[in-house]
């Protein structure tokens, strides 16, 4: 399961603010750690962490709310709070955040976890075309919005 | 603008970290042992004989592993055998950590801290419990180590089962030496084995 955390880690913090990512990375690998005897023995560890993480990220912003809200509908903006103190990269971290959820979600499920799109798609919700789409916009975003910023 | 691949792109938030993970993994070592969720807990100490990986179960500890036998290694064995819920948690090897300490120190000749000698069975655990009894600094044949645990012509067997040891230093399997008088090879190699055993000469 160590093996996974970082990765997780990194998803965590992409689609979440700094403080809010650290605490659905302990909530995700505790219920992990509860869960872990029911786990197939040839489940695929990580997308399964990541699956409890996205859980954990949906159940955060519902909580924050009051209300209860599907997990489709999760508000696009993310609180302010800015990135780790040891994010490399603040300007990417911030223009990651934002994205629109889903792209945001799709891009770290896909580059920073290296799900399947089919992984992807079932997180989400929609076809795996959709959620190819949604990593792409992102991504096509990120290169107009980040590297810009950088190149002169 | 020039193209970039996506995990370039992306490839400054996938290093960077290290401190906050480290605190992180931390808490969640604290929390699971609160919970009862935390089976194996493991530390890295450092030794005149390199660093040891240390990992207890709630029963004692349960392993010790020099650097040459793969710490990565040792503990996705523990996962498999043990159970997957390994966690680095230095609290809980405190006291083995000190007991290592004052051994290596010349101050402790004997270990009292429980063990869970779960990983080894039939004659290879009798060999072990056996190999307890041996003495701080005296040493014994293989021929007699198999006889005093049970079976005077399983020699080799005791050779196996000192060599397969999983908690070397502290079962000490270093006081098993040749009949005629050679040191024998050990899981953490033979110079390790020569420290360990000039180390209970000298105190």
């Amino acid at each position: 399961m160590a093996d996974h955390g970082a990765a997780v880690l990194r998803v965590c913090r992409a689609i979440l603010g700094a403080q809010d990512a650290e605490d659905a990375w302990s909530e995700t690998f505790l219920a992990a750690l509860r869960a872990y005897p029911t786990l197939r023995p040839d489940s695929d560890v990580r997308a399964w962490l990541v699956t409890i993480a996205h859980r954990k990220a949906v159940d955060g912003y519902r909580a924050r709310r009051r209300a209860p809200t599907p997990s489709s509908e999760i508000p696009d903006r993310v609180e302010a709070g800015g990135a780790a103190p040891d994010v490399a990269d603040e300007a990417l971290a911030r223009a990651v955040r934002a994205l629109p959820f889903k792209q945001r979600a799709a891009v770290a499920y896909r580059y920073l976890a290296d799900m399947s799109y089919r992984d992807v798609a079932e997180l989400l919700g929609g076809s795996e075309a959709a959620a190819r789409r949604s990593a792409a916009d992102g991504i096509a975003t990120l290169r107009r919005s980040y590297r810009q910023e950088e190149t002169p | 603008m020039m193209y970039v691949d996506e995990r370039e792109l992306l490839a400054p938030l996938a290093g960077a970290g290290e401190s906050a993970y480290a605190r992180l993994r931390a808490g969640l070592a604290e929390r699971a042992d609160r919970e009862g969720l935390l089976d194996v807990a493991y530390r890295v100490v450092d030794s005149p004989v390199g660093q040891l990986l240390l990992a207890a179960t709630p029963r004692g500890l349960v392993r010790v592993a020099y650097a040459s036998e793969g710490h990565d290694a040792v503990l996705a064995r523990l996962a498999d055998l043990v159970s997957p819920r390994v966690l680095r948690a230095p609290a809980r090897l405190d006291v083995a950590a000190r007991e290592l300490d004052e051994y290596f120190a010349g101050l402790r000749r004997r270990f009292d801290l429980p063990l869970d000698l779960g990983l080894s069975r039939g004659f290879r655990r009798a060999v072990l419990t056996h190999l307890r009894d041996i003495a701080y600094g005296a040493t014994e044949s293989y021929s007699v180590v198999a006889a005093a645990a049970g079976s005077p012509a399983a020699v080799r067997a005791a050779g196996t089962a000192c060599a397969t040891n999983p908690l070397p230093v502290v079962v000490p399997c270093h006081r098993v030496v040749r009949s005629d008088g050679s040191i024998g090879r050990y899981v953490g190699g033979a110079a390790a084995k020569r420290t360990l055993l000039a180390l209970e000469a000298a105190a």
